[in-house]
Formats: structure tokens, C-alpha cells, sequence
């Protein structure tokens, strides 16, 4: 290190410093991102299935994908339907619960803990819980749904028409996890501003859309952001839920799952990959967009002028 | 207007009527807020006691619709060496415990007294109670746990989760005073790309990981699911900087006067500072690991190398039927993060973590 000293200045020692400091991630992102990222753009134009070596195969595994897969789009449906219906919903009931939890009601702590609970438990036992909530023979649902006067509820995840409904309600259970980050937020509001607009004579209604809304736009922007890639990255539950199938009748085929499958089922890893970097693509081009929009609708306060 | 209501007389009343009209609102709105939360709660917990309850409960009551929420089981006797459900019957305005020994048509029943097996009453079932007992069925949780070699699997699970959080620790915090202490060339790009690779979906790479560990023949061993945690993760790295940053620098520069080189500043000034925050990454990650799913999947192949999370999986999709050893096992699996949390609470619901998600 002495060294050192003489010969660099004292910039320079910082900077090795910093890189020295920071290589474990520069090493992990070498092996685990950057290498597979490139091998895997190169396995896309191949045939490959692990034990004999890639053989180049150009376009073709992309003209599949496109033009001879229906398996393909309809996983890519099945994927859009259940984001179309989830992200909203989470949205709007994660902020809705959060609003409430911000409240000074008596023993607010309590109810919390309560709907954060379920998203400390996410994955395989949650997913076995629900299908059997689910179950048409012995399930919790349609009884109560029967006691209530619905007489003929839906088979849910055995139903092919409401499958991918029945995994969105399952999701709804863990919106906790959103409603915290929300929470966060809402905390993170000046009281100042609702003082303020009180003294302009602002009811609730006004105060919400006024101020709570605007400024809570960074927050939902980010779950936002997070859940959409959060909903092509689905996989735990459905694969659990159906046993891997994406059934009844591929009806829960998501596109992860059908990723899942080509890989290590079919090991026709090569046509994975293709199906893997559209999916980047996809994510890239959704997220840009949302980006794209966010000055139109997200609200920074920094931005104030004048 | 308002100021011409206040100069009357009458005005203080005005305010006064105001005044408790805010209250009045706002015992309404409490209220509400109130009532709405306890019907999201009922939706919350139901799901959960259902779980618990059916663990405990006996084979034979699965099947019962709808599923009551207390294992209840009928009370039974023995009459003639055969068990029969035990009612209370309503015979000429006295209550009796009798036995129902046959069915009868148009929901008839012939009852008798335990004490009296051959007095046999007729009567309509639907007007008797059946009497019920609480019984917790505890050996499920046994025959679950023997039923798959369970205890493997809560080890490799263990092994795994601290094996890769203390890494994830080390190469985290390392990385993030890199990236929150030291100004360097690219350093403010390498760290955009860093932020970046969080947009990555895993299934970019996850093909040549694959086959890269299978040519380290590391393919159904527990290192590729704890290898990777030392090479520092976008995510953590991201909140132990944005906790690093508010750690002032005059501790960093007094550390210097003191003689203190950069490694000495971070164990010993730094990381003190830090560790609300690696309190709660390290809660976080523990959390992600025990619920994995998606890499013990691809990763682990023979049974005695799974986590809980693919074992579990597993053995529904070989016991299926036996709903109640399911559950068992899920209650299991659950307790651990559960109990975490309740200990935790405050590193959840107040949130270091939360704060770096602002600004």
C-alpha cells in the first residue's frame, strides 16, 4: 500500500479503493449477467439440448416463436389477462388498505401486522392452501358462496374459464406487500400540505385527489413497475397450484411456465432461450413506456416551480 | 359569510355546532375505516385458520362441507360393540343423551339409551342435536414429517438460507460502501447498471447458469443456490447504500485522522452504523430464501438435496388426498417466517427497508 501512495495521487487512491470495494458485484456481474446474457442471445439462434453441443440454427427458434407456435401467443395472452387484472386491482386495493391504515384508529398496529402477514408466507404453501380454499369438494369458497346466495359458483382453478381469476384473487391475499410500500409513502406525505389545504377550505374528497394522489404517484409508479415485471416473471404458484401443467387445458399456461417447460422439460434449450429474450424484449419495451408516461403522471416534488 | 356568522351573537354556538360536527366525522370515518378493515381481516385470516385447523384435523373429516373451521368430530359410543354417534334428543320436554343406531327413511332415525340398548325410539333426526367434541389430531404433523425425509429437507434449507445470507452480507455491504463512500471514475454509471440489471428477467440468464454449474458439476448440490449471494445482489445493495448515505461523514473522516484505512473505517465505523440495516436485509433475504421455489426447482434433482419449498411441492403431488398431512406440512413451513415476523414487526411495518425506496 505505501507503495502505492507514492505513486498515486490521492483521486487515483480513491478510485482503486472504490473498485476494490465494489468488485465482488463487478465479478458477479461478469459471470452471472453479462456472460449468460450474451450466451444465451447466442444459444437463441441454435438447436441446443445441453448434452451435444449448440449447432447454429440463425432465425429459425424466432420464426417458430412467431409464426408457428400457438402455444406461444396463447402464453403470452394468458400472461397479459393476468396482469391486466391484477395490477390494478393490487393497485387500487393496496393503496385503498393503506389509506385506511393511516388513519388514527385504535389499535392500528395490530391491523398492520395483520395484512402484512400474508406476504412474509408467499410461495408453495400459500399456493397448496388456496387450491384446497378453491376445491369445489372441500374447499371453504363455495359454501360460503352458497350460504351467501350465489347457488352456482364457479369449479375456480378447475374451471378453464376462471383459472387465471382464481390466481389473481390468490395474489389479492398477499397484497400486503404492496400496501406496506404505500403505507411508506402516505408516511412520507408533509402534514403541512393537508393543514394547509384545510385552511383553504379542502373536504377529504379534495384533499385526496389533490394531495394524497399526486403525491403518492412516485410510489405507485414504482409497484407499478415492479408488478409488471413481477407478472411475467409468475411462475411459484401456477406451477404448483396445477402441477406444472398450466391447466385445465392450458388455461394457466403462463409464459414463464411455458419458458420452464421447453427448458428443462422438453430441453430444447436453445427455443428457451429465443422465448427468453423476447421476454426481455417485451419487459424493456413495457417498462420504457411506463417510463415514457411518467412525466405526464408522476409527480416529483422537487419539481415545484414557482 | 362565515366571518359575518362569527361577529353575531350566536357565533360561538356556530362553532361550537362546527366543532362537533368535525368530531362527528370523525367518529363516522373511524368508524367505517373500522368496519371496512374487519371484513378485509375476516378475508386475511380465514385462509390461515383454515390451514391450522385442518392440520389438526382427522382423515375422515375432510370431506365435510362446508369445512368447519373447529375440528369438530361427533361424539361416539359404543353400543353392542359398534360405534354409534352420541345426540342429545328432546323426548317429552326432558333432554336425554342416546345413540343413533340406524337410519331410518324420510330422515327418521331409531335412537336408544346407552343404558337401555333395547328401547328403540323413532324419531326425526333433524330435531335431535348431535353432540360434538373438539379433537386435535397432533400426529398428523408427525405423519407428515416421516412421511418425506422432511428433516432433509429443513437442513438444506437452513444451510442454504444462511450459508447464502451471510454472503449476501459480506458482498452486499462491501459493495454498497464502494458505491456510497468513494468518488472514481464510471463509478455513477456502474451503478445505474447495477440498478438496471433489477429490470433483468432472470430468465435471460438463467440457461447458461444452468449449464455453466452443470459443466462445474454443481447441478443438484446446494452451491448454486449459495454461490451467487457472494457476488452482491442489485436489490440489497441498493437499500444498504441509500441507508449507507445518511451515515454522516464526519465518523468516516475522523476514523482517517485516526490512522484508519478504508477497511478499518467500514468494519469499524461503518458497519456499527449499518446494522438496523443489515438487520433487516438479512430478514428480507431469509424470507426470499426459505420461500424459493423457482431455482431449488431447476437446481436440485434427488430427493435429499431439496429445500422445503420443492419437498413440499412434491409431496402434494404425491399424497394430494390427504389434505390434513398437507396442511400439516405447509403450517410447517410457514412457522418459521411467521415467528420471524412477529419478532421482527417493527423492521416491517416502520421500515428502513421502506425508506430507500423514496427519493
Amino acid at each position: 500500500m505505501k507503495l502505492l501512495k507514492h505513486r498515486l495521487t490521492i483521486s487515483q487512491q480513491e478510485a482503486v479503493w472504490a473498485y476494490l470495494f465494489i468488485s465482488p458485484w463487478i465479478l458477479g456481474f461478469l459471470i452471472f449477467t453479462i456472460g449468460p446474457m450474451l450466451a444465451s442471445l447466442y444459444y437463441s439462434f441454435t438447436s441446443y439440448n445441453i448434452i451435444s453441443a449448440p449447432v447454429w440454427k440463425g432465425l429459425t427458434n424466432y420464426i417458430k416463436l412467431f409464426s408457428n407456435d400457438p402455444l406461444f401467443w396463447h402464453s403470452l395472452k394468458v400472461t397479459i389477462k393476468y396482469a391486466a387484472m391484477a395490477l390494478p386491482l393490487n393497485l387500487v386495493i393496496g393503496l385503498f388498505i393503506a389509506i385506511l391504515l393511516n388513519q388514527k384508529i385504535p389499535g392500528v398496529y395490530i391491523w398492520r401486522t395483520v395484512f402484512f402477514l400474508p406476504s412474509v408466507i408467499a410461495g408453495v404453501a400459500v399456493a397448496l392452501l388456496w387450491v384446497r380454499i378453491f376445491n369445489a369438494r372441500i374447499g371453504l369458497l363455495n359454501p360460503f358462496l352458497k350460504s351467501i346466495g350465489i347457488l352456482n359458483p364457479p369449479g375456480w382453478l378447475q374451471d378453464p374459464k376462471w383459472a387465471v381469476s382464481s390466481l389473481v384473487i390468490m395474489s389479492l391475499w398477499s397484497v400486503g406487500g404492496s400496501m406496506i410500500i404505500y403505507l411508506a409513502g402516505l408516511q412520507g406525505i408533509p402534514t403541512t400540505l393537508y393543514e394547509a389545504a384545510k385552511i383553504d377550505g379542502a373536504n377529504r374528497w379534495q384533499r385526496f385527489w389533490q394531495i394524497t394522489i399526486p403525491m403518492m404517484t412516485p410510489v405507485i409508479f414504482y409497484n407499478l413497475v415492479l408488478g409488471l415485471i413481477g407478472a411475467f416473471n409468475y411462475f411459484t404458484e401456477v406451477y404448483v397450484a396445477t402441477s406444472g401443467t398450466g391447466g385445465p387445458v392450458r388455461s394457466t399456461l403462463f409464459y414463464n411456465l411455458y419458458l420452464y417447460q421447453n427448458a428443462f422439460r422438453f430441453f430444447d434449450m436453445g427455443y428457451a432461450s429465443a422465448m427468453a429474450w423476447v421476454l426481455f424484449v417485451i419487459v424493456l419495451v413495457v417498462t420504457l413506456l411506463v417510463f415514457r408516461s411518467s412525466p405526464y403522471w408522476v409527480f416529483y416534488e422537487g419539481e415545484i416551480r414557482k | 359569510m362565515a366571518d359575518k356568522s362569527l361577529s353575531k351573537p350566536g357565533g360561538t354556538i356556530f362553532i361550537k355546532q362546527l366543532i362537533t360536527s368535525i368530531k362527528t366525522q370523525e367518529l363516522i370515518v373511524k368508524t367505517a375505516t373500522t368496519l371496512i378493515l374487519a371484513i378485509g381481516a375476516v378475508f386475511i385470516i380465514t385462509p390461515l385458520l383454515f390451514m391450522i385447523s385442518t392440520s389438526l384435523k382427522d382423515r375422515n373429516q375432510l370431506r365435510a362441507s362446508p369445512p368447519p373451521i373447529i375440528p369438530w368430530e361427533t361424539k361416539t359410543i359404543e353400543i353392542n360393540g359398534k360405534e354409534e354417534p352420541l345426540y342429545e334428543v328432546n323426548l317429552d320436554g326432558e333432554t336425554h343423551q342416546m345413540a343413533l343406531i340406524k337410519n331410518r327413511p324420510e330422515g327418521k332415525g331409531l335412537f336408544v339409551h346407552p343404558d337401555n340398548p333395547d328401547e328403540v325410539y323413532e324419531l326425526f333426526i333433524a330435531d335431535q342435536k348431535a353432540l360434538r367434541q373438539v379433537e386435535l389430531h397432533w400426529e398428523n404433523f408427525l405423519e407428515a414429517l416421516t412421511k418425506v425425509p422432511f428433516d432433509k429437507y429443513l437442513m438444506n434449507t437452513l444451510i442454504v438460507t444462511f450459508v447464502s445470507m451471510l454472503g449476501m452480507l459480506i458482498s452486499c455491504s462491501l459493495v454498497a460502501y464502494g458505491f456510497s463512500r468513494f468518488r472514481a471514475p464510471w463509478l455513477n454509471i456502474l451503478f445505474l447498471v447495477l440498478l438496471s440489471t433489477i429490470m433483468l428477467p432472470r430468465q435471460v440468464t438463467l440457461i447458461p447458469i444452468y449449464v455453466f454449474f452443470q459443466k462445474m458439476g454443481w447441478i443438484d448440490t446446494l452451491l448454486p443456490l449459495i454461490v451467487p449471494a457472494f457476488f452482491a445482489n442489485a436489490y440489497d445493495v441498493f437499500l444498504l447504500r441509500q441507508f449507507f448515505m445518511t451515515v454522516p461523514l464526519e465518523l468516516d473522516d475522523a476514523a482517517k485522522i485516526d490512522g484508519a484505512n478504508p477497511i478499518q473505517t467500514f468494519f469499524y465505523v461503518m458497519l456499527p452504523q449499518a446494522r438496523p440495516a443489515l438487520v433487516a436485509v438479512a430478514i428480507f433475504h431469509f424470507l426470499w430464501a426459505w420461500n424459493d421455489f423457482y431455482e431449488p426447482l431447476i437446481f436440485l434433482h434427488s430427493r435429499e438435496n431439496w429445500t422445503v419449498a420443492v419437498g413440499l411441492q412434491t409431496f402434494d403431488a404425491l399424497y394430494s388426498v390427504n389434505t390434513h398431512l398437507i396442511m400439516a406440512a405447509s403450517v410447517v413451513m410457514v412457522l418459521p417466517p411467521i415467528i420471524l415476523f412477529f419478532l421482527a414487526q417493527r423492521v416491517f411495518t416502520q421500515g428502513v427497508v421502506i425508506s430507500g425506496i423514496k427519493g
